[in-house]
């Protein structure tokens, strides 16, 4: 288990670490401010974090020395006429996802944005460029909407470690996009999919997968979190596979975990749907599935069971060795150091979390 | 020469700031000179299409600007210009 977990949280970056058997907090940062993610680059430990100022806009810092000094870059930004639709202004609303372009390219990173679009710093965050082969797609201004947000978002940069410049990326609401070439040319990859908000047969576009991640140890299982459903795919998302069942818990939700020993293992974080978007019947659960979806294991033990409204962000599950951990709307952070069989609280006072990363 | 105001919520991020005179002739060229004292308070105030941000207010002589995208309203040579923050949020 790494022993750094990072929070971006409702009112600031928040890093705990793992000493003596308990988790402390180290690092108090942009306190106040919103912290969409909260991000650790692993190839050279240093720390990012997207702020979202509700007066002054759409930030980020970047921290050498684990937070102890914080560095602000120039975000993300629009170039000049770029629009949402014809007429909006596409400006940056939120900085939704960060990844790291992989360790042949060292000084690439990723960054997700609403209103949807993707940008690629070739100089380690220093500057951001839209890619605007993603931008200029023939789907976006059409076939592109709002899920989660008011416009369109990228909230998934799945970077293949094979071929860094193979990359999937999820977007609220199109679907998943893939890209062999460092996005040069893009490829929609929603075979299989299904949408009970879309007409049907669905069209190409306008899918809403909460997050797709793919699993470490085979990176052509990749795994979502959708909308309508949990849906898995073994071929590097040539063809995806429902392995949600409407009516049971593991349905729907927003995050999604796989295990870094084992690409059939999997957790997601249950939720009511739309009608409520609380914890299901007042209770915390978290499902594991060991076999790659057929079933799901409910795992309660240590987590609330009444008097609960909690649910799980996108980007704020995750699982690190044995460990698994979560961070929820109501600011609850819980921690299982057996693969979910048993949950402790590390904190029950923290503000509403929006991501949770393992770092070193 | 008009005078250039901030919040203090600004002071957070440019603690240097403090009332500024300035030359320019429009906002826009007002706050292209800010942005020259203070690197990067611009981005903080505009968005990168040159709109005011939606929590952002500009008061000229204590009067809202209307024009919020082409921040075309007038001033004086001793105009007020006040940069704040919308109340908003929790």
């Amino acid at each position: 288990m790494k022993s750094t977990i990072l929070l971006g949280t409702r009112k600031g970056f928040i890093a705990y670490e793992h000493k003596n058997g308990q988790w402390n907090t180290t690092n108090l940062s942009f306190e106040g401010v919103p912290v969409s993610i909260a991000y650790a680059d692993p190839r050279n430990g240093t720390w990012w974090a997207c702020l979202d100022h509700g007066h002054w806009g759409v930030k980020l810092h970047r921290s050498k020395d684990r937070g102890k000094t914080w560095e602000e870059v120039a975000a993300p930004a629009y170039p000049e006429g770029a629009e949402v639709k014809d007429g909006t202004p596409a400006t940056t609303r939120y900085i939704w996802s960060m990844a790291h372009g992989g360790t042949q390219h060292p000084s690439r990173i990723w960054a997700g944005t609403d209103p949807g679009g993707l940008f690629v710093s070739e100089d380690e965050g220093n500057s951001f460029q839209l890619v605007e082969s993603l931008w200029n797609h023939p789907t976006r201004k059409e076939g592109w909407f709002g899920g989660g947000r008011d416009l369109p978002g990228i909230h998934s940069i799945v970077v293949d470690p094979r071929n860094e410049d193979h990359i999937h990326i999820g977007i609220s609401c199109a679907g998943v996009f893939e890209t062999t070439d460092a996005g040069k040319t893009w490829s929609i990859r929603n075979n299989g999919l299904t949408a009970e908000f879309l007409p049907d047969p669905p069209p190409e576009t306008g899918h809403d997968p909460h997050i797709v991640v793919a699993a470490p140890t085979n990176p052509d299982y990749l795994w979502q979190q959708n909308h309508c459903g949990i849906f898995r795919t073994t071929n590097g998302a040539q063809e995806w596979v429902q392995i949600g069942k409407k009516g049971t818990t593991a349905y729907f939700g927003f995050a999604i975990a796989v295990a870094e020993d084992n690409p059939d293992q999997a957790w997601v974080a249950p939720a009511t749907a739309d009608e409520t978007r609380t914890a299901i019947k007042g209770a915390l659960v978290i499902c594991r599935t060991d076999d790659g979806g057929k079933t799901w294991k409910e795992q309660r033990n240590g987590l609330p069971q009444e008097n609960c409204f909690d649910i799980v962000y996108r980007h704020a599950l995750a699982t690190s060795g044995n460990a698994v951990a979560f961070g929820t709307t109501t600011g609850n952070l819980f921690i299982s150091n057996d693969k979910g069989d048993h949950w402790q609280v590390i904190n029950n006072y923290l503000p509403m979390i929006y991501s949770l990363q393992f770092a070193d | 020469m008009p005078t250039v105001k901030f919040t203090y919520a600004l002071k957070r991020f440019f603690p240097g700031l403090q009332q500024t005179p300035a030359r320019g002739t429009t906002l826009s060229a007002v706050l292209e000179e800010m942005e020259t004292a203070y690197p990067g308070l611009r981005s903080y105030v505009l968005d990168e299409q040159g709109q005011l941000r939606k929590h952002v207010n500009i008061f000229i002589d204590g009067t809202l600007i209307k024009d919020k995208t082409k921040l075309s309203d007038a001033f004086h040579d001793n105009s007020e210009i006040y940069i704040m923050q919308a109340l908003s949020g929790g």
